[in-house]
């Protein structure tokens, strides 16, 4: 096996790929996002609840997709549980750099998610590994109701 | 090592023709099963390219020079020799293109322009390549003429009983796929064709993935149109052609406007060449030319019945060892496909798939491959395409086995 297929797949993402945490959905969910990666057909739908000050009480998805797709969205849910609006976006920005390669050391914040650091040597599953991220982040700037997203940031919808 | 029985061809000594096929691929040595999206190109074809940037290149119908003689002579020939490997009546009847896609838009927008009125029918088949879609979705926004499909039973072929209720005196032209890029189905072309024009109707077929790869006759098939790409049969990218009968391609306008395509032009407006000059605005890819030329005279040397014979034998091989594997699902028919096979396994997701066997040196296809609809209609987001082309063996099929295997223990 290639150095680069063991760290691209630990074995804790191919654990949170086959078993993905806060799986399903969730009820009252303040917002809802249907995000898409139309490259390949994947797809997540990411429900968020807030309590007070807008922290992330409560968040669950669903969808499908490759292992890195669903560990990414696991993973990412069960980090962002509890955090305040501010301290989520400040982890896609990191987690983002992390995987573009833009950051070398991964920050201890992370926790779990810094075993995706992987991805940086496969480009073309930069776009997997965001797609939960991408949902998050337009969750987090609308925070009531329900929309869509797509990995491909010029798609003009018809 | 394997034998084709009817065909004298020395399989693996084609394989030095080809030096792509000596790279290694993350360590391991290449194994290339994506030509169904790009085939790769014999040393001949290579060769072609440069001399004639060495000792031909000029600009062609226009200098009164040498080489532009040279170069005029050789773009000329290239259509004449396109014009004899599909059967048709005269070179005439040959319009280059930048590949399947541009041939099929030229169709759509010039043909379809001038004839297509709301309320018209283009028909047109489940499985069909975006490309052989959006140009007609855009066409039919345009118009207000209307699409209908035919569909794809669940074993990959067309569900041809129904086709008496959608082929009726409203469809003005019946567009269809000869091979099934994700299913490998071959559709039966010829009974098509016959049908279509039963009804006034005329064809377009996508023949992208079967011209470098079986027997065609225009005049056989019966076809008015053929569109196909010369980089997915050993020639370079940026070219290939519009096959059009030539009554069909001279009641079509011009498509594209500029140099070339004009006989005289004045301030206010311009006479234009007769097809298919009419259709070829600007300089043309003549280097592309001359290497499609090269590429028909490299496939015709093997010959295109030795070809399929071998393909057919490589891809119902690869049926038979996929089906070994645990949680394999294959698409489309078992039997009478061409030189490829789409699946799906239910541990490891195309991408993961594709990804892994690529760490092996395997190169496959992972995806919708542009077929979005057809995909939705079996219920995938997306399979693993394996592809073949007459430089592939089933030894290195037994490879793509093993891979498979592997990628099953890793990902359960």
């Amino acid at each position: 096996m290639s150095p680069e297929l063991e760290e691209l797949y630990q074995e804790v993402i191919l654990d949170h790929s086959r078993r993905p945490r806060n799986f399903g959905d969730l009820a009252d969910a303040a917002v809802l996002v249907h995000g898409d990666n139309p490259a390949c057909g994947d797809e997540i739908h990411l429900g968020v609840r807030f309590g007070e000050g807008g922290n992330v009480q409560d968040i669950k998805f669903t969808g499908r997709g490759c292992a890195i797709s669903q560990a990414s969205a696991s993973l990412m849910t069960t980090k962002l549980k509890g955090k305040s609006p501010a301290e989520a976006m400040e982890m896609f920005r990191v987690f983002h750099d992390l995987v573009t390669g833009e950051t070398d050391d991964a920050p201890r914040m992370l926790g779990d998610l810094r075993l995706m650091q992987g991805v940086r040597k496969f480009p073309q599953r930069v776009k997997c590994a965001m797609l939960a991220w991408r949902a998050i982040e337009q969750a987090l700037q609308q925070s009531a109701g329900e929309s869509t997203i797509s990995t491909e940031t010029d798609f003009v919808a018809p | 090592m394997h034998r084709v029985a009817s065909s004298a061809v020395d399989w693996n000594a084609i394989r030095e023709d080809f030096p792509i096929l000596r790279e290694q691929a993350h360590g391991h040595p290449l194994i290339y099963f994506d030509s169904a999206a790009t085939s790769q190109k014999p040393r001949n074809v290579l060769d072609a390219l440069r001399n004639y940037y060495e000792h031909e290149n000029a600009n062609v119908h226009r200098g009164l020079h040498e080489l532009s003689s040279r170069a005029t002579a050789a773009y000329e020939k290239s259509r004449q020799r396109v014009a004899s490997y599909l059967g048709a009546a005269t070179a005439d009847e040959i319009v280059f293109t930048r590949g399947t896609t541009e041939s099929i838009n030229l169709v759509a927008q010039a043909w379809g322009g001038k004839f297509i009125r709301a309320r018209d029918v283009i028909l047109l088949t489940e499985m069909e390549h975006h490309s052989n879609l959006v140009p007609w979705q855009l066409l039919a926004e345009r118009t207000g003429a209307q699409l209908r499909f035919v569909p794809v039973r669940d074993d990959g072929t067309l569900a041809l009983d129904q086709l008496p209720s959608l082929l009726t005196p409203e469809v003005k032209l019946f567009a269809f796929t000869h091979i099934s890029n994700s299913l490998g189905t071959i559709n039966p072309v010829a009974e098509l064709c016959d049908k279509a024009r039963s009804v006034g109707a005329l064809t377009l077929v996508d023949a992208a993935q079967s011209v470098g790869h079986l027997p065609i006759d225009v005049r056989e098939l019966g076809c008015d149109l053929l569109a196909f790409s010369g980089h997915k049969m050993c020639g370079p990218t940026g070219i290939g052609a519009l096959y059009g009968r030539a009554d069909i391609l001279d009641s079509i306008p011009p498509w594209h406007g500029g140099g070339e395509m004009i006989v005289s032009v004045t301030l206010e407006k311009s006479a234009f060449k007769k097809a298919p000059h009419r259709f070829e605005a600007g300089t043309p890819n003549i280097a592309g030319a001359i290497g499609l030329a090269a590429a028909i005279d490299y496939i015709e040397r093997i010959g295109r019945s030795a070809i399929f014979e071998h393909d057919a034998h490589l891809a119902g091989y690869a049926v038979e060892r996929l089906t070994e594997l645990p949680g394999m699902r294959v698409l489309g028919p078992r039997e009478d496909r061409g030189a490829l096979v789409g699946f799906v396994m239910e541990t490891a997701h195309p991408h993961d798939l594709t990804t892994f066997a690529d760490q092996h040196g395997l190169a496959m296809r992972g995806g919708h491959h542009c077929n979005q609809p057809l995909m939705r209609r079996f219920g995938l987001a997306g399979t693993t395409r394996a592809s073949f082309y007459f430089y592939n063996t089933t030894a290195e099929i037994d490879r793509m086995i093993e891979i498979l295997r592997a990628a099953v223990r890793f990902f359960s």
